[in-house]
């Protein structure tokens, strides 16, 4: 690494105002000389120039980058106007992190993508990473600490602190207790430690709403001792997921896609591997299994304790677990078995003992120390729950989560918090629990702090500020020094001290430098456990027919922490393409036999709570199941999220947190009104997604897909004499997960336009994700067609534009012109794929809307009455162009990578240039599997597609349709 | 039925005269004419104001959306410009075929066509999401060299529909010349000598000015015959070039030409029949009269009744599954109700014309041209709106809900146009004076055809 980067960068505009530091002068002169006289203000053009320069230095000295050094991940040059920087940090969610690049604009933050160094990430992000840019530029952060509801200051929090604490320490501490949410910061946790050798009579207790209570427990039935599975899907041959969403939520579900997907394209050598997915509502594991079947979460540990019999040579009634026991045992050492955190403890050990029976320890499972460490988040927030109501709670800080809203609701968090004489909760936007304690202090967003944290396979990572604190916040590690001995040095120097021990010398400099430019410590993955499960003994109750309940993350809003971020309120949920709101889902056959449809109301009621929830049918559904997405409901979100959708947590009890049976269903009045950006699930008899099974893909070796030249055409075909651009999406890879339009939307600057917009159909995400069914609703397959702009060579959105504002350019690509766009819209009745997106009214100046400062510089705003869509992230293109012109070559192959492109898990987007046989797309369009969208139009899209082919066990039957 | 007098009762030159040019100069307002001018007013103060609002907030106003990114404002375009199709037919078309029987409904109807497609050039520019660039669908020689882009129909539209409006308005100012002499002549008031002498032209009733008035006008009518033809074609093909299934259609053109004179007659008739009662009219807009416009509607009606068919025959026979998915969803998907609504108002009900105690029946015949006018408003809305809901791929398809809005100015826009009539009706003669003078030389004469 050569000189410290970013001090040049971020000291752009303090410089500046440094610059003019005369300037401003005057102006404070003038401010105080009012007697002056009109001679003061005799400004010459040159003052004026600079009196402006200098306001605009001022305006953007609000943003600036973080006093301390932080080192850019790849370092084109020097940092320059206009050219983006990329900083390696770390992401945490449910207490494991997740390897990020932030790119950063002249100091501003504008984008995060994966990290390609990063085992969790390995260059992919998800929606949850991707859409917290707009957590660190939400307008409803907390700006100041308060106390009880008014503004004070951090001398008073820290005044009030302190002599808490002397009162406290005669006592050791005693009645001082700290709530946390997972962590995996070493940091932290040492932090946390040396508090407990202060105040040994303290206590620290941990609620995470999405918990891993079930499978610790597990792993404690089975081994004896706290342990976590790793798995490793591009060694399973065979996987057989219970009611487990690996590839959708949950620790290292980007690299479980990603290595899932990995196994399945490689067809070449062996057959790709084969799924069976049992689960108690549709989830993206589900969507992408050969086989799938819905079962009521009693009857998948029936199911389960089938399948262990069958393993042990006993037979199966379900023919479908019969068929994966028989080919779980013919991949022996190849194939392991997954539970969700919905099975019982039980099931999770019986799981382990199978996997180790298999032989799928050691190759597609391993295990390690959790990350999070051995912690019953149930059993910690119950005791912390009965010392507040037995009053001895006297201090409690609450660092990070918002247990008065997601605490299930057996435990009464907000009555009892009032009995705590001195709460402070720390957060990074006021919430339920704030409005109910004492103190609230702001928290540094994790692009604004130093920090560490390990990933699902233990490793570490460096958290490191890309931007200095928007508001006042302060970071944990601050918080919790706030009742620590008073400790010299920074966040960063404490960090850093755990990594590298107090004293540091050039080699430990320079191994800091590598460890925040990569984003990774090296060598920092957990040893593997060598652990041998025991033999348990399962025997789930019976099963009565009666309403089951099933609780749900919200697939965009977690669990509730993002419900104030309006890319996940909008960002359609993969199954039921519902947005802006929750419902009870129901399969179609349990809601023909309570008599309700979509948008009806029922009233649930399971033991002492009852809950009025709209219902949406939802295909796939298991029979006699109600799932409830946790996350929606909030009362203090803040301006985005406050009201949307209802609160499932007072269902929730501590004792069965992901399920309860024996509710009460009655419908009752009321309609309510979703917003859903598909009305239509069936493909009509028509292709637009071609499945395949595996013979038949083989047999496409010998004849194409589409092996016949285009129609002809009356028009002159366009000659190009440079690049033309292309892009594949791979069906069978795609898995739904949302990350390709969150990424789209973060880099195109493309607006929310809230529920009501929704509903009147005018979404404008230009990639959009279709979801299709295939057979009966019962047990449909569901396919996920991801549709960019198809770049028709042939574009009837061109021909039908009376003033030109929609044009081909000299590579291919269909650009929009904005500045010429009058707004007719024929380019979108014209358009086939309608990927046309159009403001209908000015949504980038919505309410909610991120600020300017959080937007791509590159791209332009669209005002109303414009006609956009996706353009292959042009920008992207041009940036790469000017580069390579500068070099004097051509852009390789790879160094254009669309935003989709990069965020997906699973790379299901190829992108690059026809007119290098060689190139990745080139070789993609090649595959017999490749067809374009609605051919028989003509379009000749640029964009194409591969079939998606599944491997069905050729000894099931598939479920309602007739094969093929 | 030639034995039907096309003026009735005992009229004489200067009664004639008299008798029309009364209500323009002399006829003090009735309560119900000033009842409607005012009602209308407001309608019209709403319909400028709604447009103020939509051009301040945009176009999300409206019910329109992706997929259905055209929605009532392209229906009106389409509508009003049909209704503005009779009265150049009648006095152009009819002229040149001679049809004596035009002559007392010309003025009124030209007068309608210019209100009628003045308003329907009004909904294209409120379609746009940035109505004030409008302008750049004009081929002016701008800095940036740039052109319109002129394969799109819009831009095609745009010169038809200028082109018609412009021969239209010449065409009725010529053939209203004589008359403005008349008025001048006429007129008691200083204020009214001069406006209407300003716009005679100073025409004296020369042998000489009527030679080439009657050769311009001729050439005139020569001139916006085609136009009558090709405006709405043109129209038609803002449809038929698009790919969605249910506007890709060569049939478009005449169908589009025979609906357009259908509504545009119906429209003559919603006029003709409270202006001859209100007015004491009914010798000069004889029953003849409206028993022809019937026959016209009936004729018309039935090339858009083969139009419906044809459409759905060729749907079938292409074997296309999309055209056809198209007709089976105008038969059976969420907008049913309008398809259906259309066979009754346009086909169905219609045929009671073939009656001819219906066609000389005046509140039948004013009922009936309601239901066609609803009838083919609905059709515009049924093309437009419905095959944009479900075209090609599933995934997008969506329905179109229409707003406060949509309606409000749909309703405003009629009612604009109705105050303009009245204002029409009581500042100029709404029957051409000359000719019906000319009307009673010839029956004098015994040269009536």
């Amino acid at each position: 690494m050569n000189a410290p980067l970013w001090r040049d960068a971020s000291a752009g505009p303090g410089r500046a105002a440094g610059a003019f530091d005369g300037v401003a002068d005057r102006i404070s002169q003038w401010d105080g000389s009012g007697e002056a006289g009109a001679g003061a203000f005799a400004l010459t053009r040159r003052d004026f120039l600079k009196l402006s320069a200098a306001a605009a230095a001022l305006a953007t000295a609000g943003c600036r980058g973080p006093v301390e050094e932080i080192v850019p991940y790849v370092s084109p040059r020097t940092a320059a106007p206009g050219v983006p920087q990329f900083f390696a940090t770390a992401m945490t969610l449910g207490g494991a992190g997740t390897g990020v690049l932030v790119e950063s604009n002249m100091g501003r933050p504008t984008k995060i993508e994966g990290n390609p160094a990063h085992p969790a990430s390995l260059g992919s992000a998800g929606m949850y990473e991707q859409a917290a840019i707009l957590e660190l530029w939400d307008p409803d952060r907390s700006k100041g600490i308060t106390l009880r509801g008014q503004p004070a200051t951090r001398i008073a929090l820290e005044t009030a602190l302190f002599e808490r604490m002397e009162k406290l320490g005669p006592a050791h501490g005693a009645g001082l207790r700290i709530l946390m949410r997972y962590s995996s910061s070493p940091t932290l946790a040492a932090q946390v430690q040396a508090l407990l050798r202060r105040f040994p009579a303290a206590r620290v207790h941990t609620w995470e709403p999405l918990h891993r209570d079930h499978s610790l427990a597990g792993a404690r039935l089975a081994f004896g001792r706290a342990a976590e599975p790793v798995y490793r899907f591009g060694n399973a041959d065979v996987v057989v997921a219970f009611d487990r969403d690996f590839v959708g939520e949950g620790p290292g579900h980007l690299r479980h896609a990603r290595d899932f997907m990995d196994r399945r394209r490689r067809r070449e050598s062996a057959p790709p591997n084969r799924l069976y997915a049992f689960e108690c509502t549709p989830t993206l594991a589900g969507a992408i299994a050969d086989h799938r079947e819905p079962l009521a979460p009693g009857a998948l540990s029936h199911a389960l304790v089938q399948l262990a019999a069958a393993l042990q040579g006993g037979s199966a009634d379900h023919p479908l677990v019969a068929a994966a026991a028989a080919d779980l045992l013919s991949h022996r050492g190849g194939c392991v078995i997954v539970a969700g955190e919905s099975m019982p403890p039980e099931a999770h050990a019986l799981v382990h003992r199978l996997n180790g029976q298999l032989g799928g320890v050691g190759q597609a499972v391993e295990y390690i120390e959790p990350v999070q460490g051995d912690i019953d988040c149930t059993r910690s927030l119950q005791a912390l729950a009965s010392d507040m109501e037995a009053g001895t709670v006297d201090t409690l800080l609450i660092l990070g989560g918002n247990p008065v809203y997601d605490a299930a609701g057996d435990v009464p968090f907000r009555e009892l918090l009032a009995r705590v004489p001195l709460s402070v909760h720390h957060a990074l936007r006021p919430c339920e629990t704030s409005a109910a304690c004492t103190w609230h202090v702001p928290q540094t967003h994790f692009l604004e702090h130093w920090s560490d944290t390990r990933a699902f396979d233990g490793t570490a990572s460096i958290v490191q500020p890309v931007v200095a604190p928007l508001y006042d916040g302060i970071s944990p590690h601050e918080m919790v020094a706030m009742l620590l001995a008073p400790i010299g040095g920074t966040p960063r120097d404490w960090v850093r001290a755990q990594w590298l021990g107090a004293s540091i010398d050039a080699a430990g400099e320079e191994r800091w430098r590598a460890m925040l430019r990569e984003g990774v410590v090296p060598d920092s993955a957990a040893r593997t456990l060598q652990l041998r499960a025991r033999d348990i003994d399962f025997a789930p109750p019976d099963t009565a027919k009666a309403w089951s309940l099933v609780f749900r993350p919200d697939q965009s809003l977690h669990d509730g922490e993002f419900a104030n971020n309006a890319w996940l309120q909008e960002i359609p949920r993969t199954h039921s393409k519902l947005v802006w709101d929750n419902a009870a889902y129901l399969s179609p056959a349990s809601a023909r036999s309570l008599g309700v449809e979509s948008g009806d109301r029922i009233e649930i009621e399971s033991g002492h709570a009852r809950l009025v929830a709209p219902v949406w049918i939802l295909p796939g559904q298991p029979d006699d199941t109600i799932t409830l997405a946790l996350g929606n409901g909030r009362t203090r979100a803040g301006r985005v999220g406050n009201g949307v959708g209802f609160d499932a947590y007072p269902l929730r009890t501590a004792a069965s947190p992901w399920s309860r049976t024996g509710a009460n269903v009655r419908k009752v009045t009321g309609e309510h009104v979703f917003a859903t950006t598909q009305n239509h699930a069936e493909m009509d008899g028509r292709d637009p997604v071609r499945r395949l099974n595996v013979p038949e893909a083989e047999g496409l070796r010998e004849k194409p897909l589409e092996d016949e030249p285009p129609p002809e055409t009356l028009y002159p075909e366009w000659k190009y004499d440079s690049y033309r651009w292309a892009m594949v999406v791979d069906l069978t890879s795609c898995i739904g997960c949302n990350a390709c339009t969150i990424a789209c939307q973060a880099e195109n600057n493309i607006p929310t336009v809230g529920k009501e917009e929704v509903r009147r159909g005018r979404e404008m995400h230009w990639i959009r994700v279709d979801r299709y069914y295939e057979g009966s609703h019962g047990k449909p397959r569901t396919h996920f067609q991801p549709v960019p702009c198809m770049q028709c060579e042939n574009a009837p959105c061109e021909v039908v534009c009376p003033v030109g504002a929609t044009v081909h350019d000299s590579e291919g690509i269909n650009v929009q012109i904005y500045n010429r766009c009058v707004g007719t819209r024929f380019c979108s009745n014209n358009c086939p794929y309608k990927v046309r997106r159009f403001n209908f009214l000015h949504y980038t100046r919505r309410d909610g809307e991120p600020p300017l400062d959080a937007r791509n510089p590159q791209v332009t705003l669209r005002m109303r009455g414009i006609m956009e869509k996706c353009n292959y992230c042009l920008q992207r293109i041009t940036r790469a162009r000017i580069e390579t012109e500068r070099e004097g070559r051509r852009i390789r192959d790879g160094e254009v990578v669309t935003a989709c492109q990069a965020a997906c898990p699973t790379l299901a987007i190829t992108f690059g240039d026809l007119s290098d046989s060689r190139s990745a797309v080139s070789q993609a369009k090649r595959s017999p599997l490749d067809y374009t969208l609605l051919r028989e139009l003509n379009t000749r899209p640029r964009t194409s597609y591969h079939a998606k082919v599944l491997n069905p066990n050729p000894d099931v039957l598939p479920p309602g349709s007739g094969g093929g | 039925m030639s034995a039907t007098p096309l003026i009735r009762g005992r009229w004489g030159y200067a009664s004639i005269t008299d008798k029309i040019a009364d209500i323009v100069l002399h006829r003090p307002t009735h309560w119900m004419w000033a009842a409607g001018l005012i009602v209308t007013l407001m309608m019209s103060v709403f319909f400028f104001g709604a447009m103020g609002y939509l051009f301040t907030v945009g176009v999300g106003i409206w019910g329109v959306n992706i997929p259905v990114a055209w929605g009532f404002a392209i229906g009106n375009f389409v509508w009003w410009i049909g209704i503005g199709h009779a009265g150049t037919f009648i006095s152009a078309f009819l002229l040149l075929l001679r049809q004596k029987w035009r002559n007392s409904i010309n003025r009124f109807a030209e007068a309608m066509t210019l209100f009628a497609a003045g308003i329907a050039g009004l909904w294209p520019i409120l379609h746009l999401g940035r109505p004030w660039f409008a302008y750049w669908l004009v081929p002016y020689p701008s800095v940036m060299n740039y052109w319109p882009q002129w394969r799109s129909p819009l831009v095609w539209d745009f010169f038809a529909i200028s082109t018609y409006l412009i021969v239209s308005l010449l065409f009725w100012y010529v053939g209203l010349v004589p008359d403005l002499a008349t008025l001048r002549d006429r007129a008691t008031t200083r204020a009214k000598q001069m406006v209407y002498g300003f716009f005679a032209l100073g025409w004296r009733g020369e042998a000489r000015h009527w030679a080439r008035y009657e050769t311009a006008y001729l050439l005139l009518a020569g001139l916006a015959a085609p136009l009558v033809i090709s405006v709405h074609s043109i129209v038609s093909l803002d449809f038929a070039l698009g790919n969605t299934p249910g506007y890709h259609s060569t049939i478009f053109p005449p169908y589009f030409v025979a609906g357009a004179l259908y509504s545009g007659f119906a429209m003559v008739l919603t006029l003709a029949i409270p202006m001859r009662h209100f007015f004491g009219l009914e010798d000069f807009i004889t029953k003849r009269h409206l028993d022809n416009a019937a026959k016209i509607m009936l004729a018309t009606g039935l090339i858009v009744a083969y139009g419906y068919i044809a459409e759905v025959f060729t749907a079938f026979y292409s074997q296309d599954e999309y055209e056809i998915a198209m007709t089976l969803n105008r038969f059976f998907g969420p907008y049913a109700f309008v398809y259906w609504g259309v066979i009754a108002c346009n086909v169905v009900i219609p045929q009671v014309l073939w009656f001819r105690g219906v066609r000389r029946n005046v509140l039948a015949l004013f009922a009936l041209s309601l239901v066609i006018q609803l009838g083919m408003w609905s059709e515009r809305f049924m093309i437009v709106v419905s095959s944009l809901s479900r075209d090609f791929l599933p995934s997008s398809w969506g329905l179109f809900v229409p707003t406060f809005w949509d309606v409000s100015m749909l309703v405003a826009s009629i009612g604009f146009f109705f105050f303009l009539f009245l204002c029409f009706i009581r500042v100029l003669p709404a029957i051409t004076i000359f000719e019906m003078r000319e009307l009673k030389h010839e029956e004098l004469e015994g040269k009536e055809p």
